[in-house]
């Protein structure tokens, strides 16, 4: 698989190393009241879709940046790559 | 009660000895093709190993033969045909080791069983090691598994030389500093498991539905009764779901998110040698493992890919990683040919360990979570669930491969590398 680093161009996946849905973003507020439950379902449950699928990859041999990357499982194409702190920060993350 | 007439009928050296003087015009088809009824008792989603397992269990075991097993494909179709066939009970931690044991003691007796031949080989397993600390981490899981009735021995380097000397015992950077060995484990001719179980459940009665999609669950208030189909709906009183790396796509028809990631592993087989690998290898400083079927091809395999996937093949970087291990343990496999390679879907969950559990949905029962190690676990899973299904407590073996350990902080993890599926 290629990945069309949004600031590198195309590289290798091997480059990279794979974390996992991009929800995981989306951390959940310790102070919550709710917080336990939420932490549960942040850390184990997951969509696991088959098709197109956003998830977290970082690029270790390369600048170190993390990316979410759209790709389909199915098929494993590539559709649409981000910087993973450019999406953080549109859903009003680390101001 | 047993079907008689209308299937293949008892193997045995006689029956052999009567088809051959008839020019074996006798023999029948393993298993009928049967019209889905409207309704059983139990439903087996999934006609994989697990599931056809499950179904021989309780027709053989708990007397329940009003079931069906549903499979979207033909059976076997899935890991159970895909999978490296390697059959061991090494396990450290309590969750798992008295399960895993009490599956490689089913394997034993399997083939007087089901009546069939599945070529249940109990070549040996050997981890090796290449550390001391690997060692003192072995010696500690050998006797864990004695603790549980399994066998462990630990191989000091002269005696993995006489076992295996073709291996590189003086690579620079892993030389090999002895092994643990489990005896029993082996390999099993897989394709052979899934139609030894059809088989055996056919004859008890069970219908093997094949090419039947499951689409959906009819749920109401809270309770499953039946699910919808490529052949239209059939009601059960329980529904028994085992489709391993599709595990997230059937509960979510259900409405359940699982601690679930799907992923692809990779197997490769090269051209037929003479003899030469005695039993299964594991490389222990990478990840690389190997046996030798008896048609004489090299059998080998490793990591799996590392990111979510439903496509049935993975990509060149871990072939690359798969033939350099299988390099540095032992070079003189540079010289075979590969013959073929093919992926399958693991259903990886958070911690490296199955699920066997009834669901939050009365009448709906789940089995999976096996990532790349649920070829092995094939009759004690199928006996536990059919213990499940048949009696709603958990089997003895199963009783910490519940749901809920994630939210109670139970996790088994063998490896310690925390809910980071690819890790497992
Ligand atoms: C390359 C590879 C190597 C492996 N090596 C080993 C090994 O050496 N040792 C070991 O112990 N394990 C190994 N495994 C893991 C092992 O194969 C699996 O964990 C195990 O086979 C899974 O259980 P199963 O046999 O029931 O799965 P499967 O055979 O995959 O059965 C699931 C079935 O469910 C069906 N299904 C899916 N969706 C639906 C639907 N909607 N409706 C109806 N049916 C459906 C599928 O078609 C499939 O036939 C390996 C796996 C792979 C891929």
């Amino acid at each position: 698989m290629i990945i069309d680093h949004p600031l590198l161009g195309p590289r290798d996946s091997a480059e990279f190393t794979y974390l996992g849905d991009a929800s995981l973003i989306d951390r959940p507020d310790w102070q919550d009241k709710k917080a336990a439950c939420k932490f549960y379902e942040y850390l184990y449950l997951r969509d696991n879709p088959a098709g197109e699928h956003r998830e977290l990859w970082y690029h270790e041999a390369g600048d170190r940046s993390w990316l979410v990357v759209t790709r389909n499982t199915v098929t494993h194409e590539i559709t649409k790559v981000e910087l993973a702190r450019s999406v953080a920060k549109a859903r009003g993350r680390s101001k | 009660m047993r079907v008689t007439g209308k299937n293949s009928g008892r193997f045995s050296a006689l029956r052999l000895l009567k088809e051959a003087l008839i020019g074996h015009r006798g023999w029948k088809p393993g298993w009928r093709n049967p019209v889905p009824k409207k309704k059983y008792d139990v439903i087996i989603v999934g006609g994989g190993g697990h599931g056809l397992a499950t179904a021989h269990y309780l027709a053989s075991k708990f007397n329940i033969t009003s079931v069906a097993v549903i499979e979207k494909g033909w059976i076997g179709g899935g890991n159970v045909g895909r999978n490296t066939t390697i059959i061991r009970s090494n396990y450290l931690l309590d969750g798992n080791e008295p399960f895993y044991e009490f599956s490689l003691k089913l394997w034993e007796g399997l083939e007087q069983d089901v009546n069939y031949n599945a070529m249940v080989s109990q070549r040996g397993i050997l981890n090796l090691i290449h550390t001391d600390a690997q060692r003192d981490a072995y010696r500690r899981r050998g006797n864990a598994m004695m603790l549980n009735g399994a066998d462990a021995e630990l191989l000091n380097t002269e005696q993995v030389r006489a076992e295996c000397p073709f291996l590189n015992f003086d690579n620079n950077r892993f030389p090999i500093k002895g092994g643990l060995v489990q005896r029993r484990g082996g390999t099993v001719r897989h394709d052979a498991v899934a139609w030894g179980y059809a088989r055996s459940a056919d004859s008890h009665g069970v219908d093997i539905i094949q090419n039947c999609e499951v689409t959906g669950f009819r749920i109401r208030n809270g309770k499953c009764s039946g699910v919808e189909t490529s052949k239209g709906f059939i009601g059960a009183k329980k529904i028994g779901v085992a489709v391993a790396g599709n595990s997230s796509r059937l509960m979510g028809m259900a409405g359940m998110r699982l601690p679930i990631e799907s992923h692809v592993l990779q197997a490769f087989v090269s051209e037929g040698l003479k003899p030469i690998i005695p039993g299964v290898i594991t490389f222990g400083a990478g990840h690389f493992y190997v046996s030798q079927s008896d048609k004489g091809g090299l059998v080998f395999g490793g990591d799996i890919d590392g990111y979510n996937s439903y496509a049935q093949r993975g990509n060149l970087p871990v072939v690359e990683d798969v033939c350099e291990g299988g390099m540095a343990l032992m070079p003189m496999i540079g010289r075979a040919r590969l013959l073929r390679m093919w992926g399958g879907i693991m259903d990886m969950s958070m911690d490296g360990s199955p699920i066997i559990d009834r669901t939050g949905i009365e009448g709906l029962y789940f089995n999976g979570g096996w990532c790349y190690g649920g070829f092995k676990a094939t009759p004690g899973s199928g006996w536990v669930f059919a213990h499940l299904l048949a009696t709603d407590e958990p089997h003895r073996t199963a009783t910490e491969l519940r749901f809920d350990r994630f939210q109670r902080g139970y996790m088994i993890d063998e490896k310690g590398s925390g809910a980071q599926p690819n890790l497992h």
